[in-house]
């Protein structure tokens, strides 16, 4: 069994957030971890590796420092680590990043791809969804469990009351919840380990199937209108009315919001 | 000469700070206050690997070097200085000497397991009459057929009676030694739940009162002739090799909880107002600070030179290390003290309190200059060095 974990190094947000001028993150001044989600969605794979002896293939893009994240899978268990890096490739949105995934993984086997749901950075979850979509094989988001029956995974999918069992034929995708599992500790030999471990490392000419036009910044549909660090809140109002009064103009207040 | 710290240690105190963080700092208080030894958090280290840092792979370890592990127990030690000791007295104490004075049978028997953690391992030299005078010992050895039978007690042991493993020191015998009768000392491997080995006293202690100090008492223990742990008569020497080596961990410890103590104090003066300023707007406070900060960072040069002094005789089995061992532990131990004392002023009357951490700190300091030689013996140690 082969299982691809596409990981993203994000911000530490105890370290604060700097931008570029153009509003993008600038990734290089930030002190960085691994995204939540994906390092749930990395301990998915490793217990996959425990108990079916599952090889385990992790995939960032990202500047060169991403190495850094790899290194840490690999010295949480993983198997091998892929950088991929150009300068053709920055400023991508999820767009431009979801297809420059898909085609790093084209280049690999696998029966498996599991990504975390989304990244704290930028809070969208559709690069997981849609490298499946660019890959042509189904996806289960929202997975707060995974076991695997024979070819198939079976998953269950988080909702906010509730949760839904899919079972999908492999190869397929998967998108993993913070609440998936209790990732573990690297160890200190695995440290080690993963700063003597080869990084492979694809620019754009090792991207297979994907078109110039949708990657970078130029591939990138969404454009950045305006960029903060924290937005301030507005003073707030307080009324005192009595409760079936208030409910009232809570509803009021929130339709002319256009909250509801 | 570079004091950059390559990129895998780097790593590696990344991981031991989270997990210190994590797992350890938010049961200190409750560890020190029902003087429990902390089970579930040496669980959770021992799957992390932090049972078997410097061990080689071979033998189940994290085949990592000494200054890996000094900085292991120095980030567990900034958090809690009862989870650093459990650590160094298991690893300095007993994996290390069996790592070096172990038959190859004795290694492959007993490293795999207190490497990984699933066993815990102890120390026994002290005695009642034989602290600092090693050569006081009364607990003895004697041969009988295959079996040794031990007859004695051992007192203080860290890891007590939570260890599965022990080594332990007593008399073969007597031996003449420049015209003088001397007891010949041996070391040995005893394992818990041996008929004849049984735990006596608990101690209650002023700090690290987490870590299980207890009494051995060995009546007619019949223990394999084959766990006798180097030859005959070496034991002395095992026992201050093994102390070399044990006082850097020691004095890792030392280190972690003068900068724990430290962390603290920053944090607080710039939170605690008098006359309507942050105290650390004081000039007191920050010439106080800047001391502290500054006898740290030596006792953080000194400890990972020792560390790599004996990283450099793991390798070449020529250079000593003794007496920077016991320059980082004079030195650490006694930061350590001298700073937390000066936390505990730095929080008035909070810090007399066991609501603040820097009180349990200096409790905890306290122990660093006295176990593994007292800073006495230190001194003892180095200055012979110079007088040789």
């Amino acid at each position: 069994m082969k299982v691809v974990v596409c990981v993203k190094q994000v911000p530490d947000t105890k370290g604060g957030v700097k931008f570029n001028p153009d509003g993008t993150l600038d990734r290089a001044a930030m002190l960085t971890i691994m995204n939540p989600d994906d390092k749930a969605g990395l301990e998915a794979a490793l217990r996959l590796k425990d108990q079916y002896g599952a090889e385990v293939t992790v995939v960032t893009m990202g500047l060169p420092k991403a190495e850094e994240v790899l290194r840490e899978a690999i010295a949480m268990g993983a198997d091998k680590g892929i950088l991929v890096t150009d300068r053709v490739l920055g400023g991508a949105d999820t767009w431009a990043t979801s297809q420059t995934l898909a085609g790093a993984i084209r280049n690999l086997d696998y029966d498996l791809i599991i990504t975390g749901r989304q990244a704290i950075d930028g809070d969208t979850a559709q690069v997981g969804p849609q490298i499946s979509e660019h890959l042509g094989i189904p996806v289960i988001s929202y997975a707060q469990k995974i076991t695997v029956e024979g070819d198939s995974v079976v998953v269950e999918r988080q909702y906010d009351d509730r949760y839904h069992v899919l079972k999908a034929k492999m190869p397929c995708l998967i998108t993993a919840l913070a609440e998936l599992n209790e990732p573990r500790y690297m160890t200190p030999g695995g440290i080690f380990d993963a700063y003597k471990a080869e990084i492979t490392t694809w620019g754009r000419a090792e991207l297979k199937d994907v078109e110039d036009s949708n990657l970078g910044l130029k591939g990138s549909p969404t454009q950045i209108a305006r960029a903060s660090d924290k937005v301030r809140k507005g003073k707030g109002e307080k009324v005192t009315l009595d409760p079936t009064e208030s409910v009232a103009y809570i509803m009021d207040k929130l339709k002319e919001k256009h909250v509801i | 000469m570079d004091f950059t710290l390559s990129k895998e240690h780097e790593m590696a105190r990344t991981l031991f700070r989270e997990f210190a963080e994590k797992e350890v700092k938010p049961l200190a208080i409750e560890v020190d206050e029902t003087e429990e030894f902390p089970r579930e958090t040496v669980e959770k280290m021992a799957k992390a690997g932090f049972m078997g840092i410097p061990i080689p792979k071979e033998y189940g370890g994290q085949g990592c070097d000494v200054l890996t592990y000094a900085m292991c127990v120095e980030e567990l030690a900034k958090v809690c200085g009862t989870t650093a000791v459990i650590v160094s007295a298991h690893t300095s104490l007993c994996c290390d000497p069996i790592l070096t004075y172990g038959t190859e049978e004795q290694k492959q028997k007993y490293l795999p397991d207190l490497a990984s953690g699933k066993k815990i391992g102890a120390f026994g030299l002290t005695e009642p009459g034989a602290g600092t005078d090693a050569q006081g010992q009364q607990t003895k050895a004697v041969l009988e057929g295959d079996e040794w039978v031990l007859n004695g007690s051992k007192i203080f042991i860290t890891n007590g009676k939570e260890a599965d493993v022990y080594v332990i020191f007593a008399i073969t015998g007597m031996i003449e030694k420049r015209g003088r009768m001397t007891k010949e000392i041996s070391a040995f491997i005893v394992e818990k739940g041996t008929p004849g080995f049984s735990f006596g006293t608990k101690e209650k202690k002023m700090g690290i009162r987490g870590s299980s100090t207890y009494e051995l008492i060995f009546t007619d223990c019949h223990i394999p002739k084959d766990n006798m742990l180097g030859q005959q008569g070496k034991g002395f020497g095992i026992a201050m090799h093994t102390l070399d080596g044990g006082r850097i961990g020691i004095a890792a410890q030392a280190l972690g909880i003068g900068e724990g103590a430290l962390d603290r104090t920053i944090a607080y003066v710039q939170e605690r107002k008098q006359f309507g300023r942050a105290i650390g707007a004081f000039q007191n406070t920050q010439f106080q600070l800047a001391d502290m900060a500054t006898k740290a960072q030596a006792a953080q040069f000194m400890v990972y030179k020792a560390a790599c002094t004996k990283d450099q005789y793991t390798k070449d089995h020529k250079t000593s290390y003794n007496v920077e061992a016991a320059m980082a532990k004079l030195y650490a131990a006694e930061m350590a003290m001298e700073v937390t004392t000066k936390a505990v002023q730095l929080h008035g009357g909070y810090g007399y309190t066991r609501e603040y951490e820097v009180e349990r700190m200096m409790r905890d300091a306290k122990i660093t200059e006295i176990y593994e030689g007292t800073s006495e013996v230190q001194r003892m140690v180095i200055s012979a060095n110079l007088l040789k």
